[in-house]
């Protein structure tokens, strides 16, 4: 069997099961809210429309960002309640998911529902008045099981839908099969791509079966069908759950990862290293550039590794460049006292803007600089879509003159074909990249310190910011993988032939950074 | 039994449709049928019997309680309604329709069983046939039937009747009605129909009150109706039946 494969089947069970528990709660959830809801709407030709517009709003936000909204919300939520009764709750992962899928769930559920009740004939409703309902019993013996169909139409709609955007909720957090499908995108895993989506398929045509066998036993009053149904649907949630109850539970620690490569390989690694150290590791991976920061900082993950410009930029809106030494020890000491997150140091690369040229045509040229690019006002720069938009840019043009300088974008992985076929002179790369290295590429040096410093910092989050036991296994990552070594094992995971999983990539690197020691 | 005394029910926007100043009373026993054309009233005043409709004034007592005063979800439990077209459950079976009221009035179950299969037998329904049937399958004939072992669950001493045999080909119909008369005779209740057939009305009723844009027009028995018509308007409704009978009568005589 193809290895991705064999990964990917053995993720299977873990992902799954939460995908299941997720997308059921939720839709159970929903069809609790939606039913008292559709019927006081029914009922009620005032609060009808409000209800039903609000409900039809929701839908229209896309699910990424009604998903990715929750957990700022909650995070707010979570610091009011911590402050008034002394109790806070996890902002990340299950409950926003929780909450967003609930409100998908909600709007075919209650639609069919209300449509169902004011379609309803009123000489049936006059016959249920007429022999002696009150009107509670006219709802429930006549006006719901008539509305029941079409209730539980509504009911399986939103079931696919929910099946379908819980492939969404790994951003914030959430295992489930879109961790297969974020994951394969970022990697070209494209076995894990297409095996998240046909799970995410199956699952959401067994539970919409299941429902429908549900269905067809009521209407036809069969007790065997609707056991048959009723058990089905049983023994998927427990074989669900099996997964969660049987992960060791207790002190468990999560490391966060954003969503590429690297990210994946160093969360691979620190991983590796805490469950040697007795920890019990989970991994949330593709998490927001900007919700990873906040997830650490309400010790939703435990740690991981952001860059010092994007720290410095995204999160304490600094533009001044003081130089390396300084601006660590200010994001060291903001860190600290805004979060009390614990900045461990640099791993002992950076992941920055850089330019690259061809070995050969640098030499040719005499170009070692970007200062050196001012003799050469001929030559050609090749971009990736945001670079020229950014501030490093802006400064790298002023400092060194490049203002008039020819400029070409690209879709980043074509920056690499350009530059070599000579289609650009020299292109923007991220320094990390191992594709600089197998390029032969030259990077320029920057003498002007145009470029801000990308250096990779391990973060800690405050509830292990004094854990002597965490911080010591994790600490001889510190100043431990020079540009070359995180090069090669980007390299493994990004390269055509021969690819690697980030996990072997991270075992490898485990073995370089030992040897480096020995 | 049931007195209507001055009862009003205007229907704003209608076009002048409702019942104006209504004055009729049924002695226990009787089966009185309101006759009169569309939108002459004769069902608003039917359900303004069992407050399915509430009267604008006026006051109707049935033995000689207010029923205003009294609360309406019991006062319909005490009375038999057979609907226009029926009005079955779809989602029950015949049994579970038939049961419906003595399951609302908190029966024990096995009596409830023993009555539907007494019911069945009273509206010549076969238990084992129709028993554990879907209403959907059932004829015209059959579902009035149904209505009709119904209304008469839990022993009303009234049955109100709303146009029951109106969708009803001849030949049921005529049989259907003999039975609802059967029925009324054999358990004495207290009996008002509407409907817009005077041949039915004429064979069925003690009496027959005609209604007319919301007013009473005149009450009698089939014989005072027949020989002392009111009005024009009386005599016309009279009319079709006996030109009809006159000229069946030729027709057989040939």
């Amino acid at each position: 069997m193809n290895s991705s494969l064999k990964e990917a089947w053995a993720l299977l069970p873990d992902y799954l099961g939460q995908h299941v528990i997720l997308s059921v709660s939720a839709l159970i959830l929903g069809v609790a809210i939606s039913v008292p809801l559709g019927i006081v709407a029914a009922r009620s030709q005032r609060a009808a429309p409000p209800i039903l517009a609000i409900v039809s709003v929701i839908q229209t936000i896309p699910g990424l960002a009604l998903l990715a909204l929750f957990y700022p919300l909650l995070l707010a939520l979570s610091a009011v309640t911590r402050d008034l009764f002394g109790v806070s709750f996890r902002a990340l992962g299950f409950l926003p998911a929780l909450l967003a899928l609930t409100l998908y769930a909600m709007l075919p559920v209650l639609r069919n529902l209300v449509t169902a009740l004011n379609n309803l004939d009123p000489a049936i409703l006059m016959a249920a008045k007429g022999v002696g309902m009150t009107p509670r019993q006219s709802l429930y013996k006549v006006e719901l099981p008539l509305a029941a169909p079409q209730l539980l139409a509504g009911i399986r709609t939103a079931t696919v839908w929910v099946v379908g955007i819980t492939t969404l909720s790994t951003p914030i957090g959430q295992t489930s099969l879109g961790n297969y499908i974020f994951t394969g995108l970022q990697t070209e895993n494209w076995v894990f791509v297409l095996f998240g989506c046909v799970a995410a398929a199956m699952l959401a045509l067994v539970l919409d079966f299941l429902l429908a066998l549900a269905g067809s036993a009521l209407s036809a009053r069969s007790r065997p069908r609707l056991a048959l149904a009723g058990l089905g649907l049983i023994v998927l949630i427990a074989a669900s759950l099996v997964p969660s109850l049987a992960r060791p539970s207790g002190h468990g620690v999560v490391i966060g990862a954003k969503n590429f490569d690297e990210q994946y390989i160093l969360a691979d690694l620190m991983a590796g290293r805490l469950t040697r150290a007795g920890f019990a590791v989970h991994q949330k991976i593709d998490l927001g550039s900007t919700i990873a920061l906040q997830a650490l900082a309400a010790s939703d993950i435990d740690a991981y590794v952001d860059y010092s410009g994007t720290l410095w930029g995204d999160a304490m809106h600094r533009a001044d460049m003081p130089g390396r030494g300084p601006m660590m020890g200010q994001i060291r000491d903001w860190l600290s006292h805004r979060y009390g997150i614990a900045m461990m140091g640099s791993l002992g690369f950076e992941n920055a803007y850089v330019f690259a040229m061809r070995a050969d045509r640098a030499k040719a040229l005499h170009i070692q600089s970007l200062a050196d690019l001012a003799t050469h006002p001929d030559l050609t720069i090749g971009g990736d879509f945001e670079i020229f938009s950014r501030p490093e840019w802006r400064r790298v043009a002023q400092g060194y003159g490049l203002s008039a300088m020819r400029r070409r974008q690209y879709q980043p992985d074509f920056l690499f074909s350009a530059v070599m076929s000579g289609d650009a002179d020299l292109v923007s790369a991220f320094s990390s990249d191992g594709r600089i290295a197998r390029y032969g590429l030259t990077i320029l040096a920057d003498p002007k310190g145009a470029l801000p410093p990308y250096d990779a910092l391990l973060l800690v989050s405050p509830a292990h910011a004094h854990d002597a036991r965490f911080l010591e296994s994790l600490r001889p990552l510190i100043g431990a993988i020079p540009l070359s070594l995180m090069q090669r094992a980007n390299l493994m995971v990004d390269r055509g032939q021969d690819k690697r999983t980030p996990q072997q990539a991270a075992s490898w690197l485990e073995g370089a950074i030992a040897q480096a020691r020995r | 039994m049931i007195e209507i005394l001055d009862v009003s029910k205007a229907y704003p926007g209608s076009g002048g449709e409702g019942v104006f100043g209504l004055n009729l009373s049924m002695a226990a026993g009787e089966f009185l049928v309101l006759i009169g054309p569309s939108g002459s009233g004769k069902t608003t005043t039917l359900n303004m019997v069992n407050r399915l409709v509430e009267p604008d004034a006026g006051v109707i007592r049935i033995k000689g309680r207010d029923i205003s005063e009294t609360d309406p979800v019991q006062l319909r439990r005490g009375i038999g309604y057979v609907f226009q077209e029926a009005g079955l459950f779809p989602h029950m079976t015949v049994a579970e329709n038939i049961a419906i009221t003595p399951v609302l009035l908190g029966w024990n179950k096995d009596v409830i069983g023993a009555r539907v299969r007494e019911l069945l037998a009273l509206v010549r329904l076969d238990p084992a046939t129709f028993h554990e049937r879907r209403t959907q399958g059932l004829s015209g004939g059959q579902r009035q039937r149904v209505a009709l072992a119904r209304a008469l669950a839990a022993n009303p001493p009234i049955l109100l009747l709303d146009e029951p045999f109106g969708a009803l080909d001849p030949v049921t119909r005529e049989a259907v009605a003999a039975d609802v008369r059967d029925i009324h005779q054999s358990l004495g209740l207290t009996t008002l129909m509407v409907t817009h057939d005077m041949t039915e009305a004429l064979l069925l009723a003690d009496r027959i009150a005609v209604m007319r844009e919301g007013h009473l027009v005149q009450t009698g028995t089939p014989h005072e109706l027949v020989s002392r018509p009111a009005d024009d308007f009386v005599s016309q409704l009279i009319e079709t039946p006996r030109r009809r009978a006159q000229a069946l009568a030729k027709t057989l005589a040939l």
